[in-house]
């Protein structure tokens, strides 16, 4: 164990090398720069290779190639960067690539504000690249917690074949708590399902009983074909509409056949709880003060803080919205997953507590909510 | 608006021991640098908890630039300043900005030389900058002898812990410098004690 006061960029950076991580490439950008300058020092040490790329675009393409080459990867970002990296994101789901992509909100749209907060990408996290798909976005609310998640996102990225999206806001990214970081050879760490047949025999995209295709390195003599258009089990383009098909549940089956795995959430004091609020990332610490707050002033509160934010904890938030009268919803942003929690709870029973100028959110604006008739 | 008294002194009742405080100056003045140090003095060498956020424009040099500090004990919910028990100011608009929410009966220290229009009745002058240059002769050593202005007025961490933490950020070769930059500041908070 190492006793430190790091920073929560610093963390992801630490958490990646622990869980095995080995290639970045990435655009510098605020507020996520310090991701890329820790991974540029520690990755060498370890034999692993830094590239600073001409753009996000390529960062996202180089990541794809080099964890198709066999190595775990991942880049970070922010929103204007994130942007960039759609297109490719939605070929790392195509193909079935396993990598990170860490974007440290930032206020936008566009530039927007560089240094101030925001959760203005939960969207886009979801549905920014074309297409129907699954994904994965964890959001850590503390210093260690970024060091965790990140380490949890490269398990569930090499264990489901997906990319997998850490969405960090500025005020988790550059924030500095006390850390004691595990010593990496205690981490767990999740290695992708690898191939025991001959090459003649290795079909890429073939049928598998996880609906994770075991997964062959390049280089290792496993000649096979890589394509964003729908392919076959040999990985060459299809029009077939069966396999089309076949392709689309398996890759969505393999995500929501394991969603008791995925979705990790925290409880306090739910039971009984005549009010939730319903949080994530750095909102969660604004929730957490206004929590116990109003339970000094004698309302029973609970605080679910969702960790994984996609898949969406519809299971969980539906049997709260059975046993409470009114949900919270607080976001750095003009409301994006309370959208979700809506459909599911129903708007009557939904209240909304949102900003979106750079600011954390205040506990007393959710206390407000909370008290509120 | 929220009413920021309210839950700033409800603060202290989810949060066990939680002290704020706020160094702010012109943005390349290292009052992030300070705070971090800070932070580091409570959380590594005193064995308490501590958060540290920061907030900054996106130019490298001037404008306003603050770092937030709270200390606790056990668990620290909300990690910013919500009503804050103590402001360092090194400069007039950091003051003029950033003293909106010092707490009633606060403390407020700012550098005698470069704050003149003070926000409230009461505030520990001390000429910060003066007394780097005279310690160390270097004008950047100001963020560390207002660290020692600050923990020997209040005693937030201790001297050990501060000194060590000092060090611990100094470059290689600066040790000395610091050190004399944290006693000018300690000392100076020791006269004005004996004012």
């Amino acid at each position: 164990m190492t006793l430190k006061l790091m920073q929560g960029n610093e963390a992801v950076a630490m958490g990646a090398l622990a869980a095995g991580c080995r290639f970045y490439a990435g655009y510098p950008i605020t507020p996520s720069t310090e991701i890329a300058e820790v991974l540029s020092r520690q990755l060498p040490k370890l034999g692993g290779k830094f590239i600073q790329m001409e753009d996000e675009i390529a960062s996202m393409a180089a990541i794809i190639g080099a964890s198709i080459g066999g190595l775990k990867s991942m880049t970070a970002t922010s929103g204007p960067g994130f942007s960039l990296m759609q297109e490719n994101l939605g070929y790392a789901v195509m193909t079935e690539t396993p990598c990170v992509v860490a974007n440290v909100q930032r206020l936008g749209p566009s530039t927007g504000q560089p240094t101030s907060a925001s959760q203005g990408d939960v969207m886009q996290a979801r549905w920014g690249t074309h297409g129907d798909h699954p994904i994965i976005a964890l959001s850590p609310t503390s210093v260690p917690q970024a060091f965790d998640l990140t380490v949890t996102a490269f398990n569930f990225s090499e264990k489901y074949r997906t990319p997998v999206i850490l969405l960090l806001d500025e005020v988790i990214g550059h924030m500095r708590e006390r850390f004691d970081m595990p010593d990496f050879e205690n981490v767990q760490r999740v290695e992708r399902l690898g191939v025991n047949v001959p090459p003649e025999w290795y079909k890429p995209y073939g049928d598998s009983v996880s609906d994770v295709p075991p997964m062959a390195n390049f280089g290792d003599g496993y000649r096979y074909h890589v394509t964003g258009l729908f392919h076959d089990p040999m990985g060459y383009p299809t029009q077939r509409l069966d396999e089309i098909e076949a392709w689309i549940q398996r890759v969505n089956r393999k995500i929501e056949r394991n969603l008791d795995e995925i979705i990790l959430t925290e409880a306090d004091g739910l039971e009984g709880a005549q009010t939730v609020v319903v949080a994530y990332g750095a909102t969660v610490r604004s929730a957490r003060h206004a929590v116990k707050l109003a339970r000094q002033r004698r309302h029973k509160v609970g605080l679910l803080s969702l960790l994984t934010i996609w898949p969406f904890a519809e299971a969980e938030v539906a049997r709260l919205a059975q046993n409470c009268r009114r949900i919270v919803v607080p976001e750095m942003n003009l409301g994006q997953l309370a959208l979700e929690v809506e459909r599911v709870a129903g708007r009557s029973k939904v209240r909304r507590v949102n900003l979106a100028n750079g600011e954390m959110i205040h506990p007393q604006m959710i206390l407000e909510a909370i008290e509120a008739h | 608006m929220p009413d920021k008294n309210a839950s700033g002194n409800a603060s202290k009742l989810t949060d066990t021991g939680r002290i704020e405080i706020r160094l702010a100056g012109e943005g390349g003045q290292g009052m992030i640098l300070a705070g971090i140090i800070l932070a580091e003095a409570a959380a590594i060498y005193d064995g308490k908890n501590a958060v540290q956020t920061q907030s900054y424009g996106p130019e490298a040099r001037g404008g306003a630039s603050k770092a937030e500090v709270v200390i606790g004990e056990g668990q620290l919910d909300y990690p910013e300043v919500l009503n804050a028990d103590a402001l360092v100011a090194l400069s007039q608009e950091a003051c003029d900005r950033y003293a909106s929410n010092l707490k009633r009966g606060g403390l407020l220290i700012v550098d005698a030389e470069k704050v003149t229009r003070l926000p409230v009745s009461h505030a520990v002058k001390v000429p910060v900058a003066d007394l780097a240059l005279q310690a160390t002769g270097k004008a950047i050593t100001a963020n560390v002898v207002a660290l020692g202005v600050l923990v020997g007025l209040t005693g937030v961490v201790s001297r050990q812990a501060i000194e060590k933490a000092v060090l611990g950020r100094a470059p290689k070769g600066t040790e000395e410098i610091n050190r004399a930059a944290l006693k000018a500041g300690l000392d100076s908070a020791g006269a004005e004690l004996h004012l």
